[in-house]
């Protein structure tokens, strides 16, 4: 029994963190969010050639035959450096098509979304809070009629997974697949609402347990990204606290101001144990791993949405600006906690699942 | 990362089994009894399942570390409500102590038998003007031939009218600087010099006393450490009383007697549990409580495998006082009416909200947690005055 980090996990860490700091600097964030709204597309190609989207995909099919707990890790570094790129829409898409799909679907499709050829998205919000199995009305087998809302990347993807009345079903762009980007508050990772019309469409295979399993994946991840981020925000508040001077002295010599960044680090830090338990419960402990992805979810996104606004308070005015980056993680913590529902549906989901 | 035991563990665990099959309940069938109790425990760490960390030779177990079998033993000992051999009040904070400081003969004169539980002990750290700020204490000892004669008074200390010792900091150079004035001794409660005054706490138990010392007497060699040192040798007894090890089974039980009353408690017609709001402060609570759980596995994995366990090593007892006040709360808001009635049906939470207050105070304040997990882990500045030190 050990709860750890192997060393190839540190290793793989180390990589990824070490492309980050040098394609992904803050500066840099900036200037995509301030783009057009696309992600950034080289440092999307750098991170799938170190072969993060590969992690799940099995070995026979160009994946790397790992683990949800080495992809959780890799979320929470995309998510402390704010990276542009599609990961958590693409990544998610990409275990529901290995989890779901047919043998057919699952050989046409793993190997590119492995090696990024192919970009995935998840569609599965329909708006009044319907994110989940058995809440999507959206329905069609062969032919998809309808909208989904809050799609991480529709525009740019090749491939959508639906969440629809009777499953999840494929759809390709292209044919009665209409996109529009939303005015999105994230806009790191953009988000569309997608029209089908008549599109053709496959349903996929996979049972009940096996959609349901799909989801909590994206949930443990959106957790993952939430818990970098958080720390992020608190890394970057301590920091600050150092070398701002007020008064002849750092500010973070004043004790209201260290009180409030230690109960945000309090807040923050023992999250890590909650993410990697919902991770690894997901590879090892199938009766767990429902539980404790809602749990994950519901706890680390409200963490985080509220370890951004003690960020802004920490910062004072600099802090409420545009040109900061406490908003672009306020932004992406916003989407964390409203993406696949807010925290308290998880949280009546956990009962539930706990037999309370 | 392996949270499962693997078969590796399964003959291990049917051995905790069939010790426990034979050896509780007692053959008498008084579970109650004490000299029932310390049998049990003496012969659970002849096998190696109680005081693991603690050497033979003073009256331990002596086994390596091991989280997972320490976790099947805290598993089966639970499901057989055996006795889990914990130190009573904060005798527990001396053992380790004493196994880092300790003379070879201070830790065989004392260890063994505060494990049996014939030594009992008191912590005489806080003083009516010295809390927060322990360091300006007063109480002082000198060396008077062989014995440090002890003149002076601790107060809140806990359990000291049941104890047979106190482990205490008491000011022995009185010309030094404020924390290099200070030693650690260890006192026999049990003599004429020392007068112990229980006060009664707002729960109306009377757990905490006053202690005063008239010219008190302890030999030379109860001294902890070096004379002048007591400072360091306290740090490390204060590290334990923070770490929150025991904390987490403690806060597990809390959180399943939460549950249990908010199922048999009605509301509306309806079992508590049934109503939203409170159903998503249970899971709120439960979220909280995994991240402390998996996070005090993750900090003994650590532990064990020689690794810096990072920012979380400052924070379990902050994290475990917000956590029992939560839930003080939330038991609050079900009990309801009754929660005027301190005999009535919700006696046991009024008593457990009250308590979760204190644990906001003893060991060290929340607001000086705070300022140990600014300064110590955080990095930030310290306080001149009410810092790290
Ligand atoms: C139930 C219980 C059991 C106890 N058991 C024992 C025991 O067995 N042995 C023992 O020695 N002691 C014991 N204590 C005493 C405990 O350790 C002290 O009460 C505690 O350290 C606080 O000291 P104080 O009571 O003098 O409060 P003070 O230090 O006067 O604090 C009062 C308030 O001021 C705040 N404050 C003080 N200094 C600062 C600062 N620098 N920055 C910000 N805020 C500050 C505190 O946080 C607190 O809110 C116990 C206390 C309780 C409640």
């Amino acid at each position: 029994m050990n709860f750890l980090l192997s060393d190839e996990q540190l290793a793989l860490l180390d990589a990824l963190r070490g492309l980050l700091q040098d394609k992904c600097d803050p500066r840099h964030v900036h200037e995509i969010f301030d783009g057009d709204g696309s992600y950034d597309a080289g440092l999307w190609q750098a991170i799938c050639e170190m072969g993060i989207p590969a992690i799940m995909v099995p070995e026979e099919l160009g994946g790397l035959g790992l683990k949800l707990i080495d992809l959780a890790i890799a979320a929470e570094l995309v998510g402390e450096y704010a990276a542009p790129v599609p990961l958590f829409g693409h990544c998610a898409a990409t275990i529901a098509v290995a989890l779901c799909g047919s043998a057919a679907q699952r050989e046409r499709w793993l190997p590119k979304l492995a090696s990024g050829e192919a970009l995935a998205t998840l569609a599965l919000g329909e708006g009044d809070s319907r994110w989940l199995p058995g809440e999507w009305e959206i329905a069609g087998e062969a032919r998809l009629n309808g909208k989904k809302r809050f799609v991480p990347h529709g525009l740019e993807a090749d491939l959508f997974i639906v969440g629809t009345a009777s499953g999840l079903v494929l759809v390709e762009k292209g044919e009665g697949v209409a996109v529009e980007r939303l005015d999105g508050a994230d806009r790191t990772r953009s988000l569309d609402t997608v029209t089908f019309a008549d599109a053709p469409a496959e349903p996929m295979p996979g049972d009940e347990a096996s959609v349901a399993r799909s989801i909590d994946a994206a949930a443990v991840l959106l957790a993952a990204d939430a818990f970098g981020g958080a720390n992020h925000c608190v890394e970057m508040s301590v920091e600050y606290a150092k070398v701002r001077e007020q008064y002849g002295a750092p500010i973070g010599s004043f004790q209201g101001l260290k009180h409030q960044l230690s109960n945000m680090a309090l807040a923050v830090e023992p999250g890590r144990g909650l993410y990697w338990y919902a991770a690894h419960a997901w590879d090892e402990l199938p009766e767990k791993a429902r539980h404790a992805a809602a749990q994950a979810k519901a706890h680390l996104t409200d963490i985080y949405l509220q370890a951004t606004r003690d960020t802004v308070e920490a910062h004072g005015g600099i802090g409420f600006t545009w040109e900061h980056d406490t908003h672009i993680y306020m932004k992406r913590a916003m989407l964390d906690w409203a993406w696949l529902g807010q925290p308290e549906k998880h949280r009546l989901r956990a009962a539930d699942l706990a037999g309370w | 990362m392996d949270l499962g035991f693997g078969p590796e563990f399964d003959g291990f665990r049917a051995e905790v089994k069939q010790f426990l099959a034979e050896n509780w309940p007692p053959a008498d069938g008084d579970y109650k009894s004490k000299e029932n109790e310390r049998r049990f425990v003496l012969a659970a760490i002849d096998r190696g399942y109680l005081h693991r960390a603690v050497p033979k030779r003073f009256g331990g177990s002596e086994q390596a570390p091991d989280i997972a079998r320490a976790e099947i033993i805290r598993e089966e000992f639970t499901k057989a409500r055996a006795p889990s051999g914990r130190i009573p009040g904060t005798g527990k904070l001396v053992v380790p102590t004493l196994l880092e400081w300790g003379t070879e003969e201070q830790c065989a004169e004392f260890i063994a038998r505060t494990l049996t539980g014939e030594m009992r002990w008191a912590q005489g750290f806080s003083e009516p003007n010295a809390g927060s700020d322990l360091a300006s204490l007063r109480t002082r000892a000198e060396l008077v031939g062989d014995e440090w004669v002890i003149n002076g008074q601790k107060i809140w200390s806990t359990g000291a009218d049941r104890a047979t010792h106190m482990f205490m900091l008491v000011r022995t150079e009185p010309d030094a600087g404020k924390h290099d004035g200070i030693s650690y001794l260890l006192v026999d409660l049990r003599q004429p010099g020392v007068t112990v005054r229980p006060l009664q706490q707002m729960t109306r138990l009377p757990e905490f006393c006053e202690v005063f010392f008239d010219d008190a007497r302890t030999p030379a060699g109860n001294l902890v450490g070096e004379r002048g040192k007591g400072w360091y040798v306290t740090r490390s007894t204060l590290k334990h009383e923070r770490s929150g090890i025991g904390g987490l089974t403690w806060s597990l039980s809390m959180m399943r007697d939460l549950l249990k009353l908010a199922r048999e408690t009605q509301r509306n017609g309806k079992p508590a549990i049934e109503d939203p709001r409170i159903r998503t402060e249970l899971a709120a609570i439960d979220g909280q409580l995994m991240s402390l759980t998996y996070s005090t596995y993750r900090a003994t994995s650590h532990a064990v495998h020689d690794r810096d366990v990072g920012s979380f090593s400052t924070m379990p007892k902050l994290y475990m006082t917000d956590l029992a006040q939560r839930i003080g709360k939330l038991a609050r808001d079900i009990v309801g009416d009754d929660f005027v009635d301190m005999s009535g049906p919700g006696k046991k939470w009024i008593e457990r909200f009250m308590i979760s207050l204190s644990m906001s105070i003893a060991g060290g304040t929340s607001n000086i947690q705070r300022n140990l997990i600014a300064e110590r882990s955080l990095g930030l500045p310290r306080d001149a005055r009410g810092g790290s030190k």
